[in-house]
C-alpha cells in the first residue's frame, strides 16, 4: 500500500510499504477513504518530537471501512464493512483509567511505556503515528491501517455523510470541544482562544454552546481570523497591536478573559525579545518548545479564572510564568482529548445540522501529494487551513 | 491492620539490602583482624584462625560475590485478587508475559520445570517446587537442588484500596551457577532485573485486563536505515533473543537526507 512515511526533519515521502496486518486479537484493519493532516503533525514534521524513526507512517486523523477484524471482536462491537471514523487516542476500555472516562490515559494502550515513563512519569495511552515514546504504531496516511482495541475506540457512521463532515472527528473537533470545556464556562462568560487553526476553530464554536457570551480569538493569519469572525469571534490580530495583553485588558474592561485557551502548543509564533530567545533556544535544543501563547494566556487570565490547554506540549518549559499562576489562583486543564466521550454525541450534533465541521477544510488533495501539502500547511501558504487526503484519489492502487 | 502488616514486608527488605553491604564490610574488616591475630599466634589453632580469618575477608572483599541479582516490582491490577492469583498460579501461563521464559510445564501438584532464553539462543533450565502458598495471598517458589540455576521467587496478591483491584509485590532471586552457563544467566539478568520484571508485570496486567499485550512488533513501515534499524536492536525491551537477528539492520537501507 502506499502510506506517508517520516524520513527525517522536514521530509516525509510516500512510500510503497507492506500492508498492515492483524497482530492482536482485539486489532482491526481498517481501509482509509479520508486522513488528514494535523497541525501537531508539524511538530513531527519540524523535528520537535523526539523519538521518530525513520521510516515511521504518520498520521492520526482517518476514517475509512472495516476489511478485516480480529478473533477477539464480537460482531455487535464492530464488523467487516463498518464504516468508521477513528479516533487518534488508543484505549482499552478496560483499566483504572478508561473505566473513569479517562480514555486519552489508558495504561495499557502504549507498548513503549517504559519510554514516556522516563519522560513524564506515567505514559498516556498510545497514539497512531506519533514518535514511539507514544506507542510507535503506525499511522493513518495511509491506504490502510491497523486498529488496536477497535472493539473501543472506532466509531460507527451511517452511510449518506460525506466523509468531510465526520472525518474531522477523528480529532480536532472533539479537541478544540474539549478544550472548550475544560475553560470551565458559565453562562455570560468571556473566552480568549490563542490560535486560529483548526483546533481553534472549533473551540469557538464549542465555547459558544457551552454557553460563552464572548469568544476573542488571536493569530495573525487573515484568513483564520476572518474565519474565526464568520464563526461569531471577535479577533485580535497579534501582529497589529503592540501588546495582547493589554489589548485583551482593554477589550474586558480591564478585568481579563474569565478562561483563557491555548489552542498553539509547543511551536508559537510571536514577536519581541522574548520569542527570538525561545527561538534560539529551542533551535539548539536547550529548550523542546516556545511557549509564547501559554505564557500570553496566564498573563492575561482573570484573577480565578482557568487556563485551557489543548495545545501540544512534549517536554520542559522556561519562564513559566508561576507567580503569576499562583498570585491570581488560576486553573489549569489540560490533555490529549478523552476522544470517546465526545465522538457520539458530537456525530449526533452533525447529524442534526446543527454544525457541518467541513468548513475548516481548504485543501482535498491526492495522498501523493503530502510531502508538498506538509510545506504548504506548514508555511501558511495557499490560505491553507486544514488538508484532507485521499488515498485512493487517481485510480492510485495499493503496491 | 492490614495497611501496617504490607508496610511492614517493604522496611525488611530495606534493611536487609542495607545489612548486606555491613556484612560484606563487617567480613573484610573482621576477617583480617582475624588472618592477622591467627598469624601473630605461630600456632597450628593460629594457622586456623588465620586461614578462616583469610577466607572471610576474602568473601567479603569480592564485589558481587554475595550479591544476589534480586528483582523486585509492583504493580495494581484492574481485577480481584482471585482472578489474578489463579492467572500466576498456573505457571504455564507465565512465558505469555514473562519475555525471558521460553516455557514451564507443570510436572506434578507443586512442580514445575522451566525453560529461560539465555543469550545466544542458549537454553537454561531448571526445576521448581512452590514451598509456600495462601489462596488468593501468596506463591512462593524455589528450585530444586541440583538445578543448573538456583532460583526464588515470591508474589503476593492483597486487595487495594478503594475498591481498586489488586496490589501485586513479586520479587525473584536467581543465584547463576559457575561456568559458561552461568555468566550467560548472569549476563542475561545483568539487564536490570527489576527493569525486566517491571515490564513482565506490565505485560501481565495488560493481559489480564484486556486479554492481550499491546505490541508494535511486525507492524508493517517504510525504510529503515542503517541507525535507526541499529537503535532498535538496542531497544532494552527487545525480547531475548527472539526476532533480534542482524537482519533488519542488514536490510536497512541508508538513504541521503
Amino acid at each position: 500500500m502506499k502510506a506517508v512515511c517520516w524520513m527525517g526533519r522536514e521530509k516525509v515521502s510516500v512510500e510503497d510499504v507492506p500492508d498492515p496486518q492483524i497482530l492482536n486479537p482485539r486489532d482491526a484493519i481498517v481501509r482509509i477513504t479520508s486522513t488528514c493532516i494535523c497541525g501537531s503533525d508539524l511538530h513531527l514534521y519540524n523535528g520537535f518530537m523526539p523519538t521518530m524513526e525513520q521510516g515511521d507512517i504518520v498520521g492520526h486523523e482517518f476514517m475509512g471501512e472495516i476489511v478485516e477484524v480480529g478473533p477477539g471482536i464480537s460482531a455487535d462491537k464492530l464488523k467487516v464493512g463498518d464504516r468508521v471514523v477513528v479516533p487518534f487516542t488508543i484505549a482499552c476500555g478496560n483499566c483504572f483509567f478508561c473505566q473513569r472516562q479517562l480514555w486519552s490515559s489508558c495504561d495499557n494502550s502504549n507498548p513503549n511505556a517504559y519510554i514516556a515513563e522516563t519522560m513524564m512519569g506515567y505514559t498516556p495511552s498510545g497514539l497512531f503515528g506519533y514518535t514511539h515514546m507514544l506507542g510507535g504504531y503506525a499511522g493513518g496516511q495511509a491506504q490502510y491501517a491497523r486498529v488496536p482495541f477497535a472493539d473501543v475506540g472506532p466509531v460507527k457512521v451511517p452511510a449518506g455523510i460525506p466523509d468531510e463532515k465526520v472525518v474531522f472527528l477523528s480529532d480536532i473537533f472533539p479537541t478544540g470541544y474539549f478544550g472548550a470545556e475544560n475553560c470551565n464556562i458559565q453562562p455570560g462568560d468571556t473566552v480568549a482562544i490563542w490560535g486560529c487553526g483548526p483546533v481553534g476553530q472549533f473551540a469557538i464554536f464549542s465555547a459558544f454552546l457551552l454557553g460563552a457570551e464572548r469568544v476573542i480569538a488571536i493569530d495573525h493569519i487573515p484568513e483564520r481570523l476572518q474565519m474565526a469572525q464568520r464563526g461569531g469571534a471577535e479577533t485580535i490580530n497579534f501582529d497589529e497591536v503592540d501588546d495582547v495583553v493589554q489589548a485583551l485588558k482593554d477589550m474586558t474592561g480591564n478585568i481579563g478573559p474569565d478562561s483563557c485557551m491555548d489552542a498553539v502548543g509547543m511551536e508559537a509564533d510571536g514577536h519581541g525579545l522574548l520569542y527570538m530567545y525561545d527561538r534560539a533556544k529551542q533551535a539548539v535544543r536547550l529548550q523542546t518548545e516556545r511557549p509564547i501563547a501559554l505564557r500570553q494566556a496566564i498573563q492575561a487570565c482573570r484573577k480565578g479564572g482557568t487556563v485551557s490547554v489543548p495545545g501540544v506540549y512534549g517536554g520542559f518549559i522556561d519562564k513559566m510564568p508561576m507567580g503569576a499562576f499562583m498570585n491570581k489562583g488560576l486553573t489549569m486543564k489540560t490533555g490529549q482529548t478523552h476522544m470517546m466521550r465526545y465522538m457520539k454525541p458530537l456525530l449526533e450534533r452533525i447529524e442534526s445540522g446543527e454544525i457541518d465541521p467541513s468548513f475548516v477544510m481548504t485543501h482535498r488533495v491526492p495522498l501523493t501529494e503530502a510531502p508538498q501539502m506538509y510545506r504548504t500547511f506548514r508555511d501558511k501558504q495557499d490560505k491553507c487551513v486544514k488538508v484532507v487526503l485521499d488515498p485512493w484519489a487517481d485510480g492510485a492502487k495499493a503496491a | 491492620m492490614a495497611q501496617a502488616a504490607s508496610i511492614q514486608p517493604g522496611n525488611a527488605r530495606g534493611g536487609s539490602t542495607r545489612s548486606l553491604d555491613v556484612q560484606r564490610w563487617g567480613a573484610l574488616i573482621g576477617g583480617a583482624a582475624l588472618a592477622l591475630y591467627g598469624l601473630s599466634r605461630r600456632s597450628p589453632l593460629g594457622m586456623a584462625i588465620a586461614a578462616g580469618g583469610g577466607a572471610l575477608a576474602f568473601a567479603g572483599a569480592r564485589p558481587n560475590a554475595k550479591r544476589e541479582p534480586i528483582a523486585r516490582s509492583s504493580v495494581q491490577v484492574n481485577c480481584s485478587p482471585e482472578k489474578a492469583y489463579q492467572f500466576w498460579r498456573n505457571f504455564e501461563n507465565l512465558p505469555r508475559f514473562m519475555h525471558h521464559l521460553e516455557s514451564v510445564r507443570v510436572t506434578g501438584d507443586n512442580r514445575s520445570e522451566w525453560v529461560a532464553i539465555g543469550p545466544m539462543n542458549s537454553r537454561v533450565k531448571w526445576n521448581a517446587e512452590i514451598v509456600n502458598e495462601r489462596d488468593n495471598e501468596l506463591i512462593v517458589w524455589r528450585s530444586l537442588p541440583g538445578s543448573e540455576v538456583s532460583v526464588e521467587g515470591s508474589v503476593e496478591f492483597r486487595r487495594a484500596s478503594g475498591d481498586r483491584g489488586t496490589v501485586m509485590d513479586v520479587m525473584t532471586t536467581y543465584r547463576p551457577p559457575a561456568g559458561a552457563v552461568g555468566r550467560a544467566v548472569a549476563k542475561m539478568f545483568g539487564k536490570d532485573p527489576s527493569f525486566l520484571m517491571r515490564q513482565d508485570l506490565r505485560r501481565f496486567k495488560a493481559l489480564i485486563e484486556t486479554g492481550e499485550i499491546p505490541t508494535v512488533e511486525g507492524q508493517t513501515h517504510g525504510p529503515r536505515d542503517v541507525m535507526t534499524a541499529a537503535a532498535r536492536m538496542m531497544d532494552p525491551d527487545r525480547p531475548l533473543p527472539r526476532g533480534a537477528s542482524m537482519t533488519e539492520v542488514a536490510a536497512a537501507r541508508r538513504r541521503a537526507s
